[in-house]
């Protein structure tokens, strides 16, 4: 029970790691960037998941309603998913000036253009 | 003078050579000018000296707070016997090596000679910094301006070899002071609580003499301007330097400017009793013993007279540590006229070295035999340094090295009687046949070659440090009162 | 006017930088940014002067009270830190017009000074607000504002260095913001000072640790701690040069002020230091930094990248002064934060002249290069003897306090080895005295003249800074020690 109630938790890590280990190991800027808001996305779910509980229903008073979930989480998040998206559109915008001047947005074909250069 | 209260003088003594700079740089185009300039500042700065030194006999305390940088850290100076003895030799040897250094860069040829004067009147200004300081923290302050300050005079030739030469004089200086003179600084302060230079040393009793005994190894390692083996490196090393540099600075400011350091130390900061109780004292006392000796089998070997000079300068260096390190009264009044006695005498052969070399272009002791004839007066006076350096009388250096055996014989330290001994053997050994061949004849057959001497302001310079050192035999008084006061 | 002083300080670059975009012409957004930098420099200093008379000043924002609304709270802690990036950027912007001329073509200019006043606000912001959701917040427009700052610069390595930097920018920040909700969900508050005292009712939970590590490492990633600083060096080199002064002078002062903030404040000392081996790991690696980096600083031809492995070692020096956990180290921290950014403000800005005349900080073209430029490489030379430590600078000060607390500790290892630090930046500082000034000018030299006065005049600001605090020292001094006093005794 403790696993599966759990549930989300593990889905959150999950995409982390996955996340993570795109960041890392691509070699594409692109796919980095995907990795990265992978990343970010899994502790969005994070945040939403902690406002819910179990029994509550949305933060609107109504009668005979004594349960709410925590709607701060959310609010919270929306902010961060704001500066998720900021980041990669910066993101993205920085790979296409990168493939402007170098003619190309993989990681090792950039590293070796420098080092002739 | 009388108008100038001491306090003044005594700042005096380090804005002067301040403002001669400003002076040297703006008369930079025009020799003559500049040079006056550099002549006129060392005048004055020796009457403030003697204006101390009569403030100073006549009993009256002189004391100046810059200001305090933090709570118990204060830029400050006091006048005190050490102190007025080293700024009595570096005031009048100033002036002594600015004439020679007229005569020495100009028939040389040497450039970049305003940067030279400019550097020489700050090394100056804080050997006076040096000498006044009330505290370590200031001291260590004006330690670390005169390393900075003679780079330059080291690296002047601004060749590879000089460069390396300024590399490993630099490196030396500047590494042991940070690595272990800084940290030696830090980790009294930590233990004291005070920095002050007080009579009878600052660290309360029952401090542990184990940490005591530390601090005196870093101390000693770290004022690498001492040159105890085996940080003595960088004295040869800067050897590359124009011989007024290798004079003043290696002879007289900035390896006095260590063994100072070390005396006001041992005296002021350890005190002569608590320095007796450390597990570390006698095992340093064997190292400068040490240093002594092997320095001294190292210059026999030297064929290059100013490297020879160099080297009996590091053994010279180790008999005033050894003189702290004894930790008896004899010892540092020895030590502290040993100050001023080497200093005339090793300026004397230096002077005569760098004369040798602009004279007749010769650099190798090998090459000297005979040149007595054409250089009478400066291998006279080479003779009478070697005399004083060696300690025979009629010279100064002989009053030095009495004490310093007596305080050995007071400490009962044998080994360093034997060590004293056995140097002034070694020190006749490589230093006396050098001006007795200069006067050898020459071989058969060849005439007597003319006499050609150095240049005049030259010639004078080393004659009246060769006379100092005469004077000092017959009177020492002066002297002997001045240190035979710093531990009372 | 008094009362909102706080929440002007980030107000009014905030406010500032989309109006520069209204403004267009490059001249005029120039002086505008400028004038609005004083102006956040006055309020900074209102503040500090507010604060050391009459206490912590906290400001409640929309009038929400504080647990539930945002709170901004300028203490002894952060108030000298806002002063110091307000002071550093209103000097760096005054001769910013001047070095961007060659560095960043025309047309972007504008977009240079609205980057500026972003990333400016996200710092002060950073500082100034008492809530730990809004550090995230700030933390990312700063950032965001740095990438774009970044990726101005002239060489396209810029560009690959933004963007390396975005992304490990990026997983830091996102770090910090695991550790902010892992701390919301045990506490229910996101108030520093509530959190404060709500979080020692939880604090053996394994949530608690868990916030406590990701935050942690989060931070360290944005202060570029040894082996996290992999971004830094290259984001350093191939910014604009008045960018990096800002940046190093600041940027990651300001993820150590977070650092020490949740560590001593909101954590309290007695669960950071006790559950965690955080003494042990921030002082291996804070010695290891502070060595690897000097010894690669040593090895660099390009002076920008020297400096910026130097800036990774001074990090070191500064988790030291943490990790020793006592009074004197937290002050020791707290001053060599101000006082490096004063001495890397002054070095970067003299490379940002030579960059300006000889389009690179190259040493090796740089042979006799103090005939050329004597102002600038005086500069140079008594910021890098500050950043070694001489006395009568504002390193020295501050190396003194930090050796003082190794001393006080009884770490007499961690003391020489500080001080063999020093050696290390003996040695980098003097290649490059060295090269300029005692190496003839050679054919390699460019044939160039002293930089204008537009950078003269801050660079010398600052330079005269580094010698002034060196010598009185009780404005600095006194303020980390009772930011230090505070941390150790009043908040909990």
């Amino acid at each position: 029970m403790e696993f599966l109630g759990l549930f989300n938790y593990w889905v959150v890590i999950v995409l982390m790691m996955i996340g993570f280990y795109i960041v890392i190991c691509s070699n594409n800027l692109i796919k980095k960037l995907i990795g990265l808001t992978i990343f970010q996305t899994s502790v969005f779910i994070m945040y939403i998941s902690m406002g819910k509980i179990t029994g509550g229903t949305a933060p609107v008073l109504a009668d005979g309603i004594t349960l709410y979930s925590n709607p701060l989480t959310h609010v919270l998040i929306l902010t961060a998913i704001v500066v998720g998206i900021a980041t990669t559109a910066l993101g993205l915008a920085i790979v296409v000036r990168i493939h402007e001047s170098y003619g190309t947005v993989e990681e090792d074909d950039i590293h070796a253009k420098d080092k002739q250069a | 003078m009388n108008s100038l209260t001491p306090e003044l003088m005594l700042q005096l003594t380090m804005l002067v050579p301040v403002l001669a700079i400003a002076g040297i740089l703006l008369t930079g185009r025009s020799e003559n000018v500049r040079e006056a300039v550099s002549v006129i500042a060392s005048l004055i700065v020796l009457a403030l000296v003697i204006g101390l030194y009569n403030t100073f006999k006549a009993g009256i305390a002189v004391e100046v707070n810059w200001f305090e940088i933090m709570p118990g850290l204060s830029l400050s100076f006091r006048l005190e016997a050490m102190g007025m003895i080293f700024a009595l030799v570096a005031g009048v040897l100033w002036l002594v090596t600015i004439f020679y250094a007229i005569g020495y860069m100009r028939s040389h040829h040497e450039e970049n000679q305003t940067r030279f004067y400019a550097c020489f009147a700050l090394a100056i200004g804080s050997v006076f910094g040096v000498a006044f300081a009330s505290n370590l923290f200031t001291l260590f302050i004006f330690y670390e301006v005169l390393t900075l300050s003679t780079y330059p005079l080291v690296t002047h030739a601004g060749t590879a070899e000089a460069k390396k030469g300024g590399r490993t004089y630099l490196g030396i200086l500047l590494g042991t002071s940070i690595a272990f003179f800084l940290f030696a600084i830090l980790g009294t302060y930590f233990v004291a609580g005070t920095l002050e230079f007080t009579q009878g040393g600052v660290f309360p009793a029952g401090t542990s003499v184990a940490v005591g005994g530390a601090l005196l190894v870093l101390f000693v390692f770290g004022v690498g301007k001492a040159a105890i083996m085996p940080f003595h490196r960088w004295l040869p090393a800067a050897m590359v330097a124009p011989t007024p540099v290798s004079a003043l600075l290696h002879a007289v400011a900035v390896v006095k400017a260590g063994v100072f350091t070390l005396l006001k130390v041992g005296t002021f900061i350890f005190g002569l009793d608590f320095l007796n109780e450390l597990p570390t004292t006698d095992a340093l006392l064997y190292l400068a013993g040490a240093s002594v000796i092997i320095a001294s089998l190292i210059a026999m070997r030297q064929d290059n007279l100013k490297k020879r000079l160099a080297y009996s300068t590091v053994s010279q260096l180790s008999y005033i540590t050894a003189g702290m390190l004894l930790a008896t009264d004899a010892g540092i009044t020895g030590g502290a006229m040993h100050i001023a006695m080497h200093a005339f005498g090793k300026i004397t052969l230096f002077f005569c070295a760098g004369a040798i070399l602009v004279t007749l272009h010769k650099t190798d002791v090998s090459q000297l035999r005979g040149i007595g004839w054409q250089m009478p007066v400066t291998m006279a006076a080479f003779l009478i340094g070697t005399l004083s350096i060696i300690g025979l009388p009629p010279t100064g250096g002989s009053w030095s090295k009495w004490f310093l055996l007596s305080g050995a014989l007071d400490a009962d330290q044998m080994f360093i009687m034997g060590v004293l001994m056995l140097s002034s053997l070694l020190n006749i050994a490589y230093l006396l046949p050098i001006p007795i061949l200069a006067f050898f004849p020459p071989a058969d057959g060849v005439a007597r070659p003319a006499i050609k001497e150095a240049p005049l302001p030259s010639l004078l310079a080393l004659s009246f440090t060769a006379l100092m050192c005469l004077v000092l035999f017959v009177f020492p008084q002066p002297l002997y009162e001045l240190a035979a006061s710093i531990t009372q | 006017m008094i009362v909102h002083l706080s929440v002007l300080q980030v107000i009014i670059p905030l406010i500032a930088a989309p109006i520069c975009l209204l403004l267009r012409k490059s001249e005029l957004a120039w002086a505008f940014a400028t004038l609005v930098a004083f102006m956040t420099l006055a309020v900074s200093v209102a503040l500090l002067s507010q604060v050391m008379q009459s206490g912590p000043v906290s400001y409640e924002l929309g009038g929400w009270e504080a647990p539930w609304g945002i709170e901004y709270r300028v203490d002894m802690l952060n108030a000298p830190l806002l002063v110091l990036i307000s002071a550093i950027s209103a000097l760096a912007l005054l001769a910013s017009r001047t070095s961007i001329e060659n560095e960043i073509p025309e047309n972007r200019h504008t977009f240079f000074y609205i980057a500026w006043l972003l990333c400016m606000a996200g710092l002060l912001g950073i500082t100034a607000t008492g809530d730990a959701f809004n550090v995230f917040v700030f933390l990312e427009i700063s950032s965001l504002a740095t990438y774009t700052l970044i990726a101005l610069g002239k060489d396209r390595r810029a560009l690959w260095a933004s963007f390396q930097y975005l992304v490990a920018g990026t997983i830091g920040a996102t770090f910090i913001l695991i550790g902010i909700g892992l701390m919301y969900v045990m506490t229910g508050t996101l108030n520093m000072a509530d959190l404060a005292q709500r979080l020692p009712d939880v604090e053996n939970t394994k949530t608690v640790f868990t916030a406590f590590a990701f935050l942690i490492v989060g931070v360290c990633m944005k202060l570029a701690l040894f082996p996290l600083h992999l971004w830094l060096p290259n984001a350093y080199t191939f910014a604009p040069s008045i960018v990096t002064t800002f940046l190093a002078a600041t940027a990651t002062k300001v993820a150590v002020y977070v650092m020490i903030r949740f560590i001593f404040d909101v954590f309290g000392f007695e669960f950071s230091f006790t559950h965690f081996p955080l003494q042990e790991v921030l002082l291996t690696l804070g010695i290891a930094g502070i060595f690897v980096a000097s010894v690669v600083a040593i090895y660099q031809d390009n002076l920008k990248r020297m400096l910026a492995y130097s800036s990774v070692a001074q990090v070191g020096y500064i988790m030291l002064g943490i990790s020793f956990a006592s009074q004197t180290g937290i002050m020791a921290t707290l001053l060599h934060m101000l006082n490096h950014g004063l001495m890397k403000g002054a070095l970067f800005l003299a490379l940002a002249a030579v960059v300006y005349r000889m389009g690179i900080a190259q040493l090796s073209q740089m042979h006799g290069i103090a005939s050329r430029m004597p102002l600038t490489m005086a500069a140079f030379l008594i910021g890098g003897l500050s950043l070694i430590g001489v006395p009568l600078t504002v390193g020295f000060i501050s190396k003194w306090y930090l050796v003082s607390a190794a001393l006080e500790n009884g770490w007499w290892p961690v003391a020489a080895a500080i001080l063999l630090g020093s050696l290390l930046s003996v040695v980098y500082i003097w290649r490059v005295i060295e090269v300029a000034y005692f190496k003839p000018v050679s054919e390699s030299t460019p044939d160039v003249k002293e930089a204008p006065a537009a950078l003269l005049i801050p660079m010398w600001i600052l330079v005269l800074a580094n010698l002034y605090f060196g010598i009185e020292t009780s404005l600095t001094v006194g303020v980390s020690q009772m930011a230090a006093a505070d941390l150790f005794g009043g908040l909990r």
